[in-house]
């Protein structure tokens, strides 16, 4: 029985997603579907992250690049004019996608705390690049006139309303944690897996490792710009503060608070941590300390995340 | 006019680079001994810095106040070591930087919560107020000067801390290979703190100097210590010497690049071009170093692991 509960509690919150618009407006508590749309573009961007640091063991600590990437994407494009969505979002994965594959075409040749350190330097180049964009705001970021135009034929759906703009959310989010299950389970997901438990020996059995994992980065990093795009829109603004390498710490964060490599773990662990700064955010003027204290504990206490105590429970 | 001005930016840079070496090195010793990911590293800088702006008010005097902040910081960085960080040198990469993570979180609200948010100022030494006449017709920052001088001396020292004594011989031991140097009957509990409380008192004594020139305010710890990371990259993790060459390296190209490189684009390129690329080349910089420093030699300049 748990273990059918286990299988079954993706569906179960998907579910609750799709409900949770009406449950909102019958309690007039429109504030909850931008705070759940919130959490699902955050969980889109860290289930990226965890495809490479859970699975691939990669660590990389410049996933924001990518994210900040797709959202700078819609942005500039809007503010010149371009304000379809089937033209922006394809753009934004396009990017996230080119640019993931540059950069995890250099950064994979290290290793360890190498591999850590390449990364955060290739996103710092990023983001002062982004520093640089005076004309898209510079520092201060960009301000968007309003959401991408969703329209492709008799298919027209307003993003402009909060309610349709969350399931499109959901629905991409959907897909692409389809897409990720998908790839885990197979086989080159398990190749990624037996790379990050020993790559010589996955290279002696005749695996081409290196692209192996460079496709990994480059699938992650395609749908972090994926939610970059998203979080644009959600936002209505767009700012170098997305590229920031605490930006990239709060997406590792997550995964670990979540659990690393595990399938939920991303969308566990964003949706604790934003709950947790907006809970605490009520009570306290002082919630990284809060917030750090937790993360101590979860450091100690559950090493392997969120997920990993909920499925040690159910086994 | 044009020699005086690059005399002036390379003092800059040598001055910024030293300043880093104090950062760096104690990052690369406790990184490359202990193994460990330390990202609070520029936690203890900025408790350092306001630490001093506390004792510089109390006392009235910026050279009493130096090293009661020294003290005080190192204080902090020994009881921060027995609570916390010793338990984190068994653990993996990923659980050293959530919870160093976590201390930088927690110090940046305790630093507000004990000093408010507004950035505090700190002044230098009256008698190191004005500038000096280097040469004929150059003019420098006399606190700038201290500033070079006093890196430079703790480079000194800590070179023959490590290269001439026993207790830098057991750190070198402990850098290249730590189950050895442990089996050979090193007290590695010990040494651990002890390196750890020196990175504390270097990051101090960084965050000391800077203060007049800098502001004090919360978050300065974070931006600098990404500029320590890449130092010690690119000169190796665990290499004291290493960590020298690339906080120069890094302290030169930053300073040039900010200085030279927005004139040097006016030269090629239509004016409005050049005012948006400049300052991004500029910071990016020392990141395409660092990454041309990898992809050649993808454990630094002079690994201290062979």
């Amino acid at each position: 029985m748990p273990d059918r509960l286990r299988a079954a509690l993706p569906w179960l919150l998907l579910a609750a997603a799709i409900a949770i618009p009406w449950i909102a407006q019958a309690a007039d508590q429109h504030f909850y579907i931008g705070f759940v749309r919130r959490i699902v573009i955050f969980a889109l961007a860290a289930a990226s992250l965890n495809l490479i640091l859970g699975f691939g063991g990669m660590v990389s600590l410049g996933h924001a690049a990518f994210f900040g990437i797709g959202a700078y994407t819609v942005g500039v494009l809007m503010i010149e004019g371009v304000t379809s969505a089937w033209i922006a979002w394809p753009a934004a994965v396009a990017l996230a996608a080119l640019a993931s594959a540059v950069i995890g075409a250099v950064s994979l040749r290290t290793r360890g705390v190498y591999f850590i350190m390449i990364t955060l330097a290739f996103a710092q180049m990023v983001y002062y690049v982004a520093v640089g964009l005076k004309k898209y705001g510079g520092e201060d970021g960009l301000n968007l006139p309003g959401r991408s135009q969703f329209a492709l034929g008799a298919l027209r759906l307003d993003l402009g309303n909060d309610i349709v703009f969350y399931y499109v959310v959901l629905a991409l989010f959907a897909v692409a944690m389809l897409a990720i299950n998908r790839i885990v389970d197979a086989r080159f997901g398990r190749a990624l897996i037996g790379i990050r438990e020993n790559e010589t020996r996955m290279e002696g059995i005749g695996f081409a490792t290196f692209r192996i994992r460079l496709i990994a980065f480059v699938i992650a990093g395609a749908l972090a710009g994926l939610a970059g795009a998203l979080l644009a829109n959600h936002n209505l603004f767009v700012s170098p503060a997305t590229l920031h390498w605490t930006q990239s710490a709060t997406l590792v964060i997550m995964v670990i608070l979540g659990g690393i490599g595990y399938r939920y773990g991303g969308l566990a662990g964003a949706a604790a941590l934003l709950a947790f700064e907006e809970v605490l955010s009520l009570y306290t003027d002082y919630r990284h300390l809060a917030l750090g204290i937790v993360l101590l504990i979860v450091v100690f206490a559950a090493p392997r995340g969120l997920a990993g105590l909920l499925s040690r429970r159910f086994h | 006019m044009f020699p005086t001005l690059i005399a002036e930016q390379l003092l800059n840079g040598l001055q910024f680079g030293l300043m880093l070496f104090l950062l760096a090195a104690g990052l690369t010793l406790v990184f490359g001994i202990m193994d460990l990911m330390n990202l609070a590293h520029g936690s203890l800088y900025m408790i350092g810095a306001y630490l001093m702006a506390s004792f510089a008010q109390a006392t009235g005097s910026f050279w009493l106040a130096v090293p009661l902040a020294l003290l005080a910081t190192a204080m902090v960085g020994a009881v921060l070591e027995v609570a916390l960080i010793r338990h984190l040198y068994r653990r993996d990469h990923l659980a050293q930087v959530l919870a160093t993570f976590a201390v930088i979180l927690i110090a940046d609200d305790l630093v507000k919560m004990i000093w408010g948010p507004a950035p505090r100022m700190l002044n230098a030494p009256a008698a190191l107020a004005g500038p000096v006449e280097l040469l004929p017709g150059f003019l420098y920052p006399s606190y700038r000067l201290l500033i070079i001088g006093a890196g430079l001396g703790c480079a000194l020292l800590l070179y023959l801390l490590v290269a001439r004594t026993r207790a830098g011989m057991l750190v070198r031991a402990g850098a290249s290979n730590r189950e050895m140097a442990a089996v050979m009957g090193v007290r590695v509990g010990r040494l651990f703190t002890a390196v750890f409380v020196l990175g504390a008192m270097l990051c101090a004594l960084a965050g000391t100097l800077l203060g007049p020139v800098l502001a004090v305010e919360v978050g300065m710890g974070e931006n600098i210590l990404i500029l320590a990371l890449v130092v010690i990259v690119i000169g190796g993790i665990g290499s004291v010497r290493g960590a020298f060459v690339g906080a120069l390296l890094v302290g030169m190209v930053d300073t040039a690049g900010r200085a030279f490189l927005p004139a040097l684009l006016n030269a090629f390129l239509p004016l409005d071009v050049a005012a948006n690329l400049g300052p991004a080349l500029a910071a990016i910089a020392i990141y395409v170093l660092m990454a041309a420093v990898l992809f050649y030699k993808p454990t630094g300049l002079f690994p201290a692991r062979v």
